[in-house]
């Protein structure tokens, strides 16, 4: 088990460059810098004058150089300097990250135990009513886009009704500007774990082993907890985890829509701005966010699973 | 007879409800159950048989209903019993076995806990005394170490173990009523032999009345006294089992018995006779006899007329049948069918196997990584030949190394050492993209899950132009058409099969279609692997015989591997028994059925039932498993499970392979005189 965390870890590290190595090579192509250049310093700048700033900021040296140059500081914590804020990208990108980390965590606290309980309730007995309600429910709630089901409950709960506030201020945080943009968010995603953990419930619900302590004499309430629940709920812990990566990029349009400035608005005002550095330091933050819930999630699917585990 | 009724089912009726119709499963079924009785329920896929199991225990799933009549536990009728009193009922008056013991244990629980659970729900017993009832339990299903199993997870037993935890599951409570769903169907033949002997010493330990459903007539006829036949959702025939084997009273039950290979039949002098067709669809069962169809007795306006009740074959006799020509039919009839087939004394050598050793690596762990921990040797020093139009069969349980030596020959794997020379040549190390069209034409496989090797999205006809056009065979599409529709013809399909697709057709018709594709070429060698144990006995019997004709015109080699005796015993001419990738036994095939025996082909021959009263046979039944193949216990391969192990000789040195007769050679360190002795495993009864 240690030898196969280990392995991941080093797996983690090699994406990490690749994928750091593909975003500088992009960034850094010759008409971005150009542009950067004329952003920065002067709009009307003269062709040799854009070329000794590039000169003067390291440009012109060969990418590998350059490249290794931002790795090596990258490792000892400096992520380089945004030229956006004008401030070093540590002081700028992990309040961000902060926010959106608050963001994320009242979703998730919110949908698991919500889309678990619907999916169970509707899986545990296929095609009876309740299983129809919640899964037109689910399938309604999955297949309105984010940006959609946002402004429709800006409009109705903010504009309309009055009770929420339809901008969300980062950093300061209230139930009245915060509720909107955790339940975009949440509705769209209880519809689709919901509806893995139905079909997984499903499955189980007519496996062989279920009938069999069925047949023990256990009652039906007893024979879901204790026979069916833990199998269930295998599959939708794969699915929670991938969340993590979707809830990236749900974040990014519903920070956008509330004007919440998280790491959403960070990723999306970097690469408007061309913010080089802080554009690779978001890369960076991605690739670790998604490769570190992969590895719990396959950690926490070999404790779920005996089969895994012992063979 | 005043013993007491467990059960009495009364003209139950079970449908199933479908948005479009219901689908009547169950019709007017009646049987009762007595005190230590244990009942027969036999019948091919699809009758119903299940179903009444289930039914007994109202559990229907979503979709099923008893929608007519009443079934009886003790004389309280099940249909008024409350959800609670049905729950009190379940797993402790009556208790079920399953066909899979796999898929009937939950994956994610320890072994104790599962079993654990029975006796602290119905019995309301301390933990302590769970764990200890449930060990003893354990020991009584003959699971040494119950400590350890106690403590494992279903997926790491083997398949025999997993049963006796069903078997130790559902008799912790001492039931009253076994129910038994094809308990062995998906286990080998020498595991199957102790699960009965397990099953039958239990039953009559603990006073428990058994219901045994099961397609094999040879299972029932070993572990029951009584015995009902269903065919489409109806009891045909129903009475004490040996009154019913020794008189049959109806078509169906005749025709089931004609189509199994009993021991003394075989192709050359009495072949099998099939029942022609195949079970009708529920919505399109016939008026009057459902078997009428199918019948050879059928007769216009007698057996299509109306309806026919079950009644009895004589006054007063607890014999039923459901035929209205019970006395027009002349029951004693012998097999009429006489076969014309000669045997074949061909010396051309087709296929000489010398050597043949294959081995794989395995890794310790695949997913978490780990060193190399060994190999395994799935055939060691195979050394046999095949000639001309014969049939050699290789028999042995699964895991032996048949699969494995088959896959060598067709070229989906290399030998690691030795030669397999097809017509001189050696194509051991030759892979099936590296060889010559004429040589992947010549040898040919027949598989053996029909429903799994065709193409389903693609009609059968373009899937034999198909192979048609691999093997070389025509030169234009059209010459190719007039080749399949001759070999559909030679598969006895009409052509308007080939514009079908895999779905519609049965499972008999599919295996058709396979033989049909493997002969495309005009093979040399067809292998065929275990080619009917996915189908039904009554269907079986029609392959079987088309194979045989087949291989006959086209003087083709058929390796045909199988762990069941009884047909290998009908098809084969030679046979190599293996045991854990070596050969412990090769001969003709009457050298093999008879004195002197291998152990381990002593045992395989005891192991099969047999659907005869009047044979009697020796049983012998194999302790433990399978040893994995892995690390093989030192010596003789076979010592750990031999019934006449020779400690310090056999567990040491590995057995000279002694000659007996003209080619026949056995791998044993006893001394062939003494095998001889121990006689021969099946013997006529004396009356």
């Amino acid at each position: 088990m240690l030898v196969f965390i280990f392995k991941r870890i080093i797996v983690l590290f090699l994406t990490m460059i690749c994928l750091s190595f593909i975003v500088f090579t992009l960034v850094t192509i010759e008409p971005n810098l150009k542009k950067l250049a004329l952003n920065q310093a002067n709009m009307r700048m003269e062709e040799a004058a854009v070329q000794s700033w590039l000169e003067k900021h390291g440009y012109k040296r060969p990418l590998l150089v350059q490249y290794g140059e931002w790795l090596g500081n990258a490792v000892t914590g400096d992520f380089g300097y945004s030229t956006h804020f004008r401030k070093p990208v540590n002081e700028v990108i992990w309040p961000k990250v902060g926010h959106t980390g608050i963001l994320m965590f009242w979703v998730l606290i919110i949908t698991i135990p919500i889309s678990l309980f619907i999916g169970v309730l509707s899986g545990m007995r296929e095609g009876s009513k309740t299983d129809r309600t919640l899964s037109i429910f689910s399938i309604i709630t999955t297949s309105v886009p984010q940006y959609v089901s946002g402004i429709l409950f800006t409009i109705i709960l903010s504009s309309w009704l009055g009770l929420f506030k339809g901008v969300a201020k980062a950093g300061n945080i209230t139930f009245e500007n915060f509720a909107l943009p955790v339940l975009t968010i949440v509705v769209y995603d209880i519809g689709y774990i919901a509806r893995m953990t139905r079909a997984s419930m499903v499955e189980v619900m007519n496996a062989q082993y279920v009938r069999t302590a069925r047949l023990k004499g256990m009652s039906f309430m007893s024979v879901v907890f204790k026979h069916a629940l833990r199998n269930a709920l295998i599959a939708p812990f794969t699915v929670i985890m991938l969340q993590f990566p979707w809830l990236l990029t749900g974040v990014v349009i519903v920070e956008k829509l509330f004007n919440y400035k998280g790491f959403g608005f960070l990723i999306v005002s970097a690469s408007d701005q061309n913010d080089i550095d802080v554009t690779l330091a978001c890369g960076v933050v991605a690739v670790v966010l998604v490769l570190t819930t992969q590895l719990i999630s396959d950690i926490g699917y070999a404790f779920l699973n005996p089969r895994i585990r012992f063979s | 007879m005043t013993q007491e009724t467990i059960l009495e089912i009364d003209n139950l009726s079970v449908s199933f409800m479908t948005r479009l119709t219901d689908v009547p499963a169950v019709m007017d079924f009646s049987m009762s159950i007595h005190k230590g009785d244990a009942m027969g329920l036999v019948g091919e896929s699809c009758c119903g048989k299940s179903t009444v199991a289930l039914a007994i225990m109202k559990y229907l799933g979503g979709n099923g209903k008893i929608v007519g009549g009443t079934i009886k536990y003790r004389g309280r009728d099940m249909a008024t019993m409350s959800e609670k009193e049905l729950e009190k009922l379940r797993g402790s008056e009556i208790a079920m076995i399953y066909q899979e013991p796999m898929a009937s244990l939950n994956p994610s629980m320890r072994i104790s806990k599962q079993l654990m659970e029975v006796p602290m729900l119905h019995e309301n017993v301390t933990k302590d005394e769970a764990w200890k009832r449930s060990v003893e339990m354990l020991e009584k299903v003959k699971l040494p170490d119950a400590s350890r199993i106690m403590d494992s997870f279903p997926h790491q037993l083997s398949g025999g173990q997993q049963q006796r935890i069903v078997i130790a599951m559902a008799l912790l409570s001492k039931p009253s009523l076994l129910l038994l769903d094809e308990p062995t169907t998906a286990l080998d033949v020498t595991v199957e032999a102790g699960i009965i002997d397990l099953v039958k010493g239990l039953g009559e330990e603990i006073g428990t009345s058994m219901l045994f459903v099961s397609h094999n007539l040879g299972l029932i006829m070993e572990t029951c006294n009584r015995i009902t036949v269903m065919y489409s959702g109806e009891t045909v025939e129903t009475g004490e089992i040996q009154e019913v084997f020794r008189n049959m009273r109806h078509p169906y039950t005749k025709g089931l018995l004609r189509s199994i290979p009993l021991p003394g039949k075989n192709k050359y002098d009495s072949p099998l006779e099939a029942i022609q067709g195949q079970l009708p669809l529920p919505h399109e069962r016939p008026t009057g006899c459902n078997f009428g169809p199918r019948c050879p007795y059928f007769e216009e306006n007698i057996c299509n007329k109306h309806e026919i009740k079950i009644k009895p074959i004589e006054k007063q006799s607890s014999h039923l049948s459901r035929c209205v020509k019970i006395d027009k039919i002349d029951w004693t009839e012998k097999n009429s069918k006489k076969s014309t087939k000669e045997k074949i004394i061909s010396k051309t050598e087709v296929l000489k196997i010398e050597n043949l050793s294959k081995e794989y690596d395995v890794a310790a762990n695949a997913i978490f990584g780990g060193k190399k921990r060994g190999t395994i040797k799935a055939n060691v020093n195979l050394n046999f030949e095949a000639n001309t139009g014969e049939t050699l069969a290789i028999v042995g349980e699964s895991g032996c190394g048949k699969s494995t030596f088959a896959k060598i020959l067709l070229g989906l794997e290399d030998a690691t050492t030795g030669k397999v020379n097809f017509n001189k040549t050696n194509i051991g190390n030759i892979g099936v993209e590296q060889r010559a069209k004429e040589t992947v034409a010549s040898i040919q496989m027949i598989f053996q899950n029909p429903f799994d090797t065709l193409n389903p999205s693609h009609s059968v006809g373009s899937q034999i132009l198909r192979t048609l056009e691999k093997v070389g065979d025509g030169e234009t599409v059209e010459d190719r058409k007039k080749r399949m529709n001759e070999l559909l013809d030679l598969v006895k399909l009409p052509s308007e099969f080939a514009r079908r697709m895999p779905r519609q057709l049965s499972g008999g018709q599919k295996q058709r279609i396979g033989i049909a594709r493997a002969f495309a070429g005009s093979p040399k060698v067809v292998v065929a692997d275990e080619p009917v144990s996915a189908l039904d006995v009554s269907v079986q019997a029609a392959v079987l015989e088309l194979l045989i004709d087949i291989q006959e015109q086209f003087d083709t080699t058929m390796l045909f591997i199988s762990h069941d005796l009884s047909v290998v015993r009908y098809v084969a001419d030679r046979v190599v028994v293996m045991y854990l990738g070596k050969v412990a036994e090769a001969g003709t095939t009457e050298q093999i059925f008879s004195p002197p025996y291998h152990p381990y082909t002593e045992a395989l021959l005891s192991a099969v039932p047999i659907a005869d009263p009047d044979i009697e046979k020796r049983e012998i039944v194999l302790e433990g498993s399978l040893p994995s193949p892995l690390n093989p216990p030192s010596g003789c391969v076979f010592n750990t499970r031999c019934p006449y192990m020779i400690p310090g000789k056999c567990d040491v040195h590995e057995p000279p392979n002694q000659d007996v007769t003209d080619g026949h050679k056995i791998s044993c360190h006893i001394p062939r005189e003494e095998l001889a002795k121990k006689g021969s495993v099946f013997a006529l009864k004396k009356e």
